[in-house]
């Protein structure tokens, strides 16, 4: 089990977003998706405290967030890379560019490397067509990406 | 009579209360439509009715659909066919879907034999299955008492009702989503992590192997054969009322002298009693129960009352895991299974000068939850359990059949003495309302010095779901509830927590009925009728006791008198209580 620790003013935050929803087990969807925004992931320590403050099994919580997949139990890396897959990237190679990055960091899409630097997800369309294949990291965005890119991209963010 | 509908199934015609389901219509003029995710324990309204797999769809005329029996109601001039070409074809597509990403691993299942999915297979007579699907793949998890192979979970989702709805613990529910969906406690935990009671009740109602008991039988079976070790064995009240189905026999039939004999067949150096224990449990309870009321009415106001049964290991961990802030509420009691070891490991073993490290006592118990407190810490002394480990009724009945005995036609034989002496009081332990009923005779001529005239308390027997009573101590009115089922439980401990409680005295079993609907029973596949029968033979074999009264148990008095002391001794609470810890 992971053992972070969350710090007290986030716990009280989180409690104040379930005090904000009447602590209601109908509002749990929502209050997760508040949750995860304010601490950029769900991990099981949150997952606990909403299930104990409206008052419905833990289970029920995880089972919800394993549900739905905008819910995420990965923390996101210090530099979180998207790439898109919306139908104009995709046809122009956005999958080949995906794979490199798996490739050479060794994780899959949804998951953070093992030292918390890199975290890799897809993306539907961004609206950049013009760019495809398109790559997100944090703010920057990388147009015309082709696989061979990939390395010297990484390279930049050490 | 507008509340009686008229319609056709096949070829009878069937009058039935409206509301009933074409499953239940059906059933009741003996045509069985095939089933898999429902189940309906009508007695203790208790039913799964996710509509979900599709097996029991039936043909209703003017309907373009073909509908789910089991959630299709009964409605006037209705005509149902219940075996036609396409219900007989789209069934048939349904069980080869389900059997396209199920393992084929049959021969070597624990469930074999007992397998509601096989049965349906072998009954559409299924040879091959066209669909070559890719397999949800899951490992195999075991906890003290249940081993969960969740490939060969159907999603049927009869656990995550029992586990939810039915005892309010909340350890499984429905995770993930589509193909790699599974039933799972929290963050994919071992159940022995999660907040599971290990009441059992998920595996009584799991229809296929995906949910089992962890099974101890080879392990038995090499200690009977080890020559070095003295193998002694206990059996709990519920199993005589339910061991006899598995071999056929009809439910309600009491077994306890063949299953005597069985376990001496087996080779158990002594057959004794849990009800033995039972009867020495209600001594200590008991006399728990009127010290704390003396003090009470003599205006003691640190006293805690209501006091609670705990000689349910599923309902001590309910309780340690949901109101950790109650925990001096419930009698210090051991189960009577760790009575029992207690005492055959100390008084009994001393007497036979046989030294504790040779001894091996095991248990055949009803229950799964018994396995995990087998292995409670507290329970054992220099690492060595007071219980070596308890098997299920089930376990007993496949170790039987293994050794070629013929259940049926055995002679009946009596106990072992002395941890076989029982009275009628420890034999009802087994049904829900037993254990308050067996507290209440022996309370009450301790308390009023009288004598009982009418030892059969009717009030606490049935299977309602909170049963409420109040009893005249010589002036003094004593309120009594009894709850079975974890979520019935949990209403009364919401009203203790709130200061609300009218009770004196609390029964609580984990499971639906008490121990004769237990976790390690034979399978009641729905049925709440085996379990009116096992409480009807319990109560049978109690009125035909002797004694009735566990205080009148002469071994009983014996090793008070020999050994313990008095009830509540500093020696009798250092073997027979405990104490309980937050989880
Ligand atoms: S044993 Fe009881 S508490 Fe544990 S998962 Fe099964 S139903 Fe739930
Ligand atoms: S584990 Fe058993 S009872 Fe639970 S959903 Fe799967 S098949 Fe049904
Ligand atoms: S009610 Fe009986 S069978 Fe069920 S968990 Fe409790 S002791 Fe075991
Ligand atoms: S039994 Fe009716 S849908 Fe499963």
């Amino acid at each position: 089990m992971s053992e972070i620790k969350i710090p007290q003013n986030k716990i009280d935050q989180l409690l104040d977003i379930c005090n904000e929803h009447g602590n209601q087990p109908g509002e749990l969807i929502n209050i997760l998706h508040k949750a995860q925004h304010l601490f950029g992931y769900l991990p099981q320590e949150v997952q606990r405290i909403v299930a104990r403050q409206l008052g419905i099994p833990v289970s029920k919580v995880y089972g919800v967030v394993t549900f739905y997949s905008f819910f995420t139990m990965t923390p996101k890396g210090e530099h979180p890379i998207s790439v898109c897959m919306g139908t104009a990237c995709y046809v122009r190679g956005a999958e080949k560019v995906l794979d490199e990055f798996r490739r050479i960091l060794g994780i899959n899409v949804g998951e953070t490397t093992p030292d918390g630097k890199y975290s890799l997800s897809s993306l539907r369309c961004v609206g950049a067509c013009g760019l495809a294949p398109v790559v997100l990291i944090g703010e920057k965005v990388y147009g015309r990406v082709v696989p061979g890119d990939v390395e010297k991209i990484l390279k930049e963010l050490e | 009579m507008q509340n009686i509908v008229t319609l056709q199934i096949d070829n009878h015609t069937v009058e039935v209360e409206k509301g009933t389901t074409v499953l239940e219509a059906a059933r009741q003029i003996g045509v069985h439509i095939p089933s898999l995710c429902y189940m309906n324990l009508k007695d203790m309204c208790i039913t799964n009715l996710p509509a979900s797999c599709r097996v029991c769809v039936v043909e209703v005329e003017g309907r373009r659909n073909l509908a789910p029996a089991c959630a299709t109601r009964c409605e006037e001039g209705m005509k149902v066919h219940t075996s036609t070409l396409r219900v007989l074809n789209a069934r048939r597509t349904v069980l080869e879907l389900i059997l396209s990403d199920h393992p084929h691993d049959c021969l070597i299942c624990p469930k074999s034999g007992n397998c509601e999915l096989q049965n349906l297979a072998a009954t559409l007579k299924i040879h091959e299955i066209p669909f070559a699907g890719a397999r949800n793949v899951l490992p195999i998890e075991t906890s003290p008492s249940i081993v969960r192979d969740m490939s060969k979970c159907i999603y049927c989702r009869r656990c995550e009702m029992m586990c939810n709805e039915v005892q309010t613990v909340g350890a499984l529910a429905a995770v993930n989503r589509g193909f790699v969906s599974t039933i799972s406690p929290a963050f994919h935990e071992n159940l022995a992590d999660s907040e599971c009671t290990f009441c059992g009740q998920c595996v009584a109602v799991c229809p296929v192997g995906a949910l089992t008991e962890v099974d101890h039988t080879n392990r038995l079976l090499r200690d009977l054969n080890n020559p070095k070790k003295t193998v002694i064995v206990q059996t709990a009240p519920a199993v005589r009322a339910a061991l006899g189905e598995e071999f056929g026999m009809k439910p309600g039939t009491s077994v306890t002298g063949k299953m005597v004999a069985a376990l001496r067949q087996l080779g158990f150096q002594k057959v004794f009693d849990t009800d033995f224990a039972a009867d020495l449990t209600i001594m200590e309870e008991g006399s728990e129960l009127l010290d704390r009321l003396t003090r009470y009415l003599n205006g003691d106001k640190e006293v805690r009352l209501p006091i609670l049964t705990s000689c349910c290991p599923a309902w001590v961990n309910f309780f340690e895991h949901q109101f950790p802030d109650l925990l001096d509420v419930p009698s210090t009691a051991r189960s009577p299974q760790q009575m029992f070891g207690s005492i055959a490991k100390t008084y009994w073993a001393e007497k036979m000068g046989i030294p504790r490290e040779d001894l091996i006592v095991v248990s055949i118990m009803p229950c799964l939850a018994k396995k995990y407190e087998c292995a409670r810490e507290e329970f054992s002394t220099n690492g060595d359990p007071d219980v070596n480990y308890s098997i299920s009724t089930r376990e007993l009945a496949s170790l039987i059949k293994r050794a070629n005995i013929d259940f049926e036609t055995l002679p009946d034989e009596e106990f072992d003495q002395p941890l076989g002496e029982s009275t009628g009081a420890g034999v009802i332990f087994g049904a829900s309302g037993g254990v308050m009923e067996a507290a209440l005779r022996t309370a009450y001529e301790l308390y009023t010095g009288k004598t009982l005239d009418k030892v059969d308390f009717e009030e606490t027997r049935g299977l309602q779901n909170i049963k409420r009573a109040t009893i005249d101590l010589n002036g003094t009115k004593l309120n009594i509830g009894i709850a079975h089922g974890l979520g019935n439980a949990r209403k009364l401990l919401n009203e203790i927590r709130e200061g609300k409680s009218e009770f004196h005295a609390i029964e609580i079993m984990a499971c639906p009925g008490g121990c004769i609907g237990g976790g390690g029973q034979p399978l009641h596949h729905g049925n709440s009728e085996l379990l009116k029968a096992r409480s009807r033979a319990l109560y049978e074999e109690d009125k035909h006791k002797p004694l009735r009264k566990s205080h009148e148990n002469p071994d009983i008095v014996r090793l008070y008198e020999e050994f313990l002391g008095k009830p509540l001794s500093e020696k009798a609470h250092h073997l027979l209580h405990t104490h309980y810890f937050k989880k």
